[in-house]
């Protein structure tokens, strides 16, 4: 198949996955049913776009094809900062009802700890990728048990709150934040715009982008707080979804092999976009809602990647 | 030309490279000889801003490296370590043009790709011009990316061991096209060098470097001495003229 055959058949694809979903037993009311259905959807694409998009850059950066934000702990982060404003405030304080006041300072956190995280792991010379893959399962697993300890202490009613943000579900779409969510998107791709010509560099690796003449760790440090930004967008919106971005960004790579990342991140959007929203109309009209879509991604994934691993080890 | 001024870099408390202080001459191919570890590769890594400095200056036409604009200085200086392991799959072709980046920013012009149709004539890569990268041998891979530091078009050329692994043709072709690169193009050539009997035969200066020091400086015939040499690498030679070369014999 041509590239661009590949690209309009992945966008009619998506485009086909959002009307099935949109008009699918519409019934009579559908003045009722079509502006709740188009948030939901809205809210999928947004939350698709922003995972594949943080995961190729991610990876791009990190010059690793199994990495994803979440493995540096970027989203148990988020569940940490969502528990302790709980725990240390209380359910009805406003940082926690006013949910834009509390996707602010989530946000801001996580830009702050992506500056950290780039001091400890990009910073000095001579890093690997195993130092950063160690720090960050560390970093991850700490912040979830910190989270587990805050959750064993608070007032069980407010523990209801928590949990209720605690598990990736496109049944309760946080649609109170799709404004806000949709500006920060914006604002990050027109500041992102000025960097996607580095990417390609990047992915030749640190010396030859340096050789290249492009300013590292410059780069590096915005391109961090750009996904830190996007992992908060995505979290805030459905919760944490861990397996979607590497499956996303590796089928893209797959797909369409290519090394250009304008094309690399449309279409991984694109492949996003029809996962969740295939996905979710499966959950919806298949299953009625007795599954949830994680298990679905992760069913598809896991057998994806057993065939990724077959296919590698024959060609050796 | 460079001139690096009391350089020093540390890892942890060992010295790797002790308050050196080297000038190199405009349009000549500098060789940096010496035994493992004797720093050669971190001051090429320093001089092309790889790795940062912890002492001295470094300054390549009166600017300071750290002080400089990256983009500006890519178009100055380009370097090629020995090991270059690229995690994304491309053709000798796409590898070539990356070159042009520090012009371009990613969108090649005519321009741009006339320069790298003749990088790739200059190394003799035409005809696996659409050959991935890992479809070919050691060889040609390290033909494609020299033939990418051609493209860069600058006027300073760093090369980190580029003989690594090679069978003695290639390593010809390539200090051939090294020369060839300074005679007719007028590029200053850096280059590390393991085997003596190369940066003898090829090169204009010598910089013998040992323990992160230099042990001395100068032009080919001065260093390939027996008793430079000896110093250097702690063993004896015996060196023999011929065809007005000077052939190091450091075997029995």
């Amino acid at each position: 198949m041509k590239f661009k055959t590949k690209m309009i058949s992945l966008f009619i694809v998506a485009v086909v996955f959002i009307a099935l979903f949109l008009f699918v037993d519409i019934g009579s009311n559908w003045d009722y049913v079509l502006p709740r259905r188009g948030k939901k959807i809205l809210a999928i694409i947004l939350t698709g776009a922003v995972i594949a998009f943080s995961t190729i850059v991610f990876q791009t950066i990190t010059n690793n094809r199994i990495l994803t934000p979440s493995i540096i702990g970027l989203d148990s982060l988020y569940m940490l900062i969502q528990t302790f404003l709980i725990f240390a405030m209380g359910s009805m304080n406003l940082v926690v009802v006013n949910k834009n006041v509390n996707f602010l300072i989530s946000v801001a956190l996580m830009v702050l700890f992506a500056g950290l995280l780039y001091k400890v792991l990009f910073k000095r010379e001579g890093q690997n990728i195993y130092l950063l893959l160690l720090v960050g399962i560390i970093f991850g697993t700490f912040f979830g048990s910190v989270t587990t300890f805050l959750q064993v202490l608070i007032d069980p009613n407010e523990f209801q709150i928590v949990q209720d943000r605690m598990f990736a579900s496109f049944n309760n779409v946080n649609t109170d934040l799709l404004i806000i969510s949709f500006i920060t998107l914006l604002a990050v791709s027109i500041y992102f715009a000025k960097f996607i010509k580095y990417l390609d560099v990047l992915s030749l690796g640190k010396e030859q982008a340096v050789n290249l003449g492009v300013d590292y760790d410059y780069v590096v440090k915005r391109l961090l707080i750009v996904i830190a930004i996007l992992v908060s967008v995505s979290t805030a919106l459905v919760g944490p979804i861990t397996f979607l971005g590497l499956l996303v960004a590796n089928v893209a790579h797959e797909f369409l092999k290519t090394y250009q990342h304008k094309h690399l991140i449309l279409g991984s959007v694109l492949i996003s976009i029809i996962a969740l929203v295939g996905g979710q109309f499966i959950v919806e009209r298949v299953f009625t809602f007795s599954t949830t879509i994680s298990v679905i991604i992760n069913f598809i994934g896991g057998i994806y990647f057993i065939y990724l691993l077959l296919k590698e080890s024959k060609s050796w | 030309m460079v001139d690096v001024i009391h350089v020093s870099k540390e890892y942890g408390n060992k010295k790797v490279v002790d308050d050196v202080s080297v000038t190199i001459q405009k349009g000549k191919i500098t060789s940096f000889i010496g035994p493992n570890g004797a720093g050669k590769s971190t001051l090429l890594s320093m001089i092309s801003r790889l790795i940062t400095k912890d002492n001295g200056e470094i300054l390549i036409d009166g600017q300071e490296v750290t002080k400089s604009n990256s983009n500006q200085l890519a178009k100055k200086i380009s370097i090629l370590k020995q090991s270059n392991h690229i995690n994304i799959r491309l053709t000798i072709r796409e590898l070539v043009s990356f070159g042009r980046f520090p012009y371009s920013q990613g969108r090649l012009t005519k321009e741009d790709w006339a320069y790298v149709d003749e990088a790739i004539n200059y190394m003799e890569l035409e005809e696996m011009q659409h050959k991935y990268l890992d479809e070919l041998s050691g060889g040609q891979r390290q033909r494609a990316y020299i033939a990418m530091v051609i493209a860069q078009n600058t006027e300073y050329i760093l090369l980190d061991e580029p003989l690594n692994n090679l069978d003695m043709k290639h390593s010809v072709q390539i200090m051939k096209v090294l020369r060839r690169l300074t005679d007719e193009l007028g590029k200053t050539v850096v280059i590390v060098l393991h085997d003596i009997n190369f940066a003898s035969c090829y090169s204009d200066y010598i910089v013998a470097l040992k323990d992160g020091k230099v042990i001395k400086e100068g032009t080919t015939s001065e260093i390939i001495d027996r008793n430079v040499l000896n110093a250097v690498y702690d063993m004896d030679f015996q060196i023999e003229c011929i065809n007005n070369n000077k052939i190091c014999i450091f075997f029995s």
